[in-house]
């Protein structure tokens, strides 16, 4: 099966502190994988190098496919949300690899861009101004949005967050759905239940890869305590690294 | 009779009124949109600044060639935009937040260009470059106007799309496209370009009041993008109108005029603004069902 991403000895960080160390390994085709670790742990760090925003200290990422072909959703998006801009015009800008800066929206477009409203169950509030939205609400906004872009990679971080149960339960159903067209999902989770109960695979991860593989054997009383320790050891006068000088 | 010498004969009457009134329409058309935008994107004092930063520029046209319309007004534009640059580029550079270069950049330049203007000129030039003369519009100065409205419109539409997305989320604009950097620095021109179109009609000081202030007043009429850029141009071209029949009437000089109308408008919309304004606020205290 073709690997989507592959890591070599990958090293993150900023200001040449490491967020992520040394991670190696590849994420399959399809795979629907979990990245756990506590705050700090270098979970956001990742897809920000993932999807191209952040470039590695050292090591690299081999993608499989495009940067342009994976979809991604930041913690806490960094949206406007007083712009006056309405949901519909905002989920219809999940299509602007396909329409551009330019592109006019025709009647496939349109039927698209309700196909999605209504996937995400947002039918109705079309032409709301985001400014009067939940943050459950533009949760299933930014779902739809992603549902548009249609990427054969999908990176989530922290989807589920300050989100209540209704809402987790329709957008993990989402992603069930992306995980069944075969395309790639990773997400940052915190909640292990949600993550035992929905991701066959995990990525463990204190800065340095902790554990990897399925999510039973990775998500250990033992190895939560390590990555735990691990995470409080980081040390702000960090000495040069000693793997990276031989 | 009586409303016809109030509303109309100022302006069938008198050439320089109805230049003065398609000199500010014109200007309105292509610089309140502008404005809508600058607000929405948080850099009204972005718009101040570099009004100001046109002054020095146009003041060391006017030193090389005189009071020559293009020496000026291409003076002015390198001057704006290149404090609009410097101020991100010194918030970039150092610890310094982005408004506060900014509230540097717009004092030193305003000394510097009322030091440059009184080397050579008078003090009625002087006033000229402050607050401009738009009861002497000519030509030269029209033709100016409407090429920058024209290229605004036409800029603007290229750059739409773009430029509100970067707007309200720039890090999804950034993981689907680079067209948001180049937007940006596109509009940074338009903003340039529509204050040195203004600049002959309403002087440095002034020139951004056509730009911001409609811009304001229609945040409280509509929460529409476009109905926004609809009202705001509406509301720069009934204040150019309001304003030059007061300064007709009472005798005061025509661009603080037009500018206090913006502020009455202003006012009124704080107010009464169907979109958040004060005392509808109080009005409607009921809560409605659902």
């Amino acid at each position: 099966m073709a690997a989507h991403l592959r890591f070599h000895d990958l090293t993150l960080g900023y200001d040449r502190h490491p967020a992520v160390h040394h991670l190696t390994g590849e994420v399959e085709e399809g795979a629907m994988l979990a990245v756990v670790g506590p705050n700090g742990a270098g979970k956001s760090t990742l897809f920000k190098g993932i999807v191209g925003l952040l470039a590695p200290l050292s090591g690299a990422i081999d993608r499989g496919l495009g940067v342009r072909n994976i979809a991604y959703l930041p913690q806490l998006a960094e949206i406007d949300r007083s712009f006056p801009i309405n949901v519909y015009d905002l989920v219809a800008m999940g299509l602007w690899r396909r329409i551009g800066a330019f592109g006019a929206i025709r009647k496939m477009e349109r039927e698209r861009i309700e196909g999605a409203i209504a996937t995400v169950a947002l039918t109705g509030f079309e032409r709301r101004p985001i400014a009067g939205l939940s943050g459950g609400q533009m949760q299933r906004l930014l779902f739809a949005r992603l549902l548009l872009q249609d990427s054969r990679l999908i990176v989530l971080d922290e989807p589920f967050n300050a989100i209540d149960d209704r809402t987790a339960a329709d957008l993990v159903a989402l992603i069930h759905r992306w995980h069944g067209e075969r395309r790639t999902v990773m997400a940052a989770l915190h909640d292990m239940n949600l993550v035992r109960l929905h991701f066959p695979q995990t990525l463990l991860l204190a800065r340095e890869p902790v554990a990897w593989g399925e999510t039973g054997h990775v998500l250990t009383a033992e190895n939560l305590m390590k990555a735990r320790r691990m995470c409080e050891a980081f040390e702000e006068a960090a000495a040069e690294c000693a793997v990276a000088a031989e | 009779m009586l409303i016809y010498d109030l509303l109309v004969s100022p302006f069938a009457e008198f050439e320089f009124m109805r230049r003065a009134l398609v000199g500010i329409s014109v200007l309105a058309v292509g610089a309140a949109p502008v404005g809508v935008l600058l607000t929405l994107r948080r850099m009204s004092l972005m718009g101040d600044a570099m009004a100001h930063a046109i002054l020095p520029g146009a003041a060391i046209g006017y030193l090389v060639s005189g009071l020559s319309l293009f020496a000026m007004t291409t003076g002015g534009l390198i001057a704006g935009l290149v404090v609009a640059l410097a101020a991100g580029g010194v918030a970039r550079a150092t610890e310094l937040k982005e408004d506060a270069s900014l509230a540097a950049l717009f004092l030193i330049s305003l000394a510097l260009g009322v030091a440059i203007v009184s080397v050579r000129g008078n003090s009625v030039d002087l006033l000229h470059f402050l607050f401009g003369n738009v009861l002497a519009l000519d030509n030269e100065t029209l033709v100016l106007i409407a090429v920058v409205a024209t290229v605004s419109l036409l800029t603007l539409a290229l750059i739409w799309r773009p430029l509100v997305l970067e707007s309200v989320d720039a890090g999804f604009l950034r993981s689907v496209s680079r067209s948001g950097g180049p937007a940006h620095i596109a509009f940074l021109a338009l903003v340039a370009l529509n204050l040195v179109g203004g600049f002959q009609a309403l002087g440095t000081l002034l020139a951004v009041g056509v730009m911001i202030l409609p811009a304001v007043i229609s945040r409280f009429w509509s929460r529409d993008l476009t109905a926004m850029t609809v009202s705001a141009v509406a509301a720069g071209i009934v204040s150019g109108y309001c304003g030059l029949l007061m300064s007709y009437h009472a005798g005061l000089p025509a661009g603080p005029a037009i500018v206090l109308v913006s502020a009455v408008i202003y006012c009124a919309s704080v107010l009464f603004g169907r979109c958040g304004g004060l005392l509808r606020g109080l009005v409607s205290r009921r809560h409605l069902e659902a």
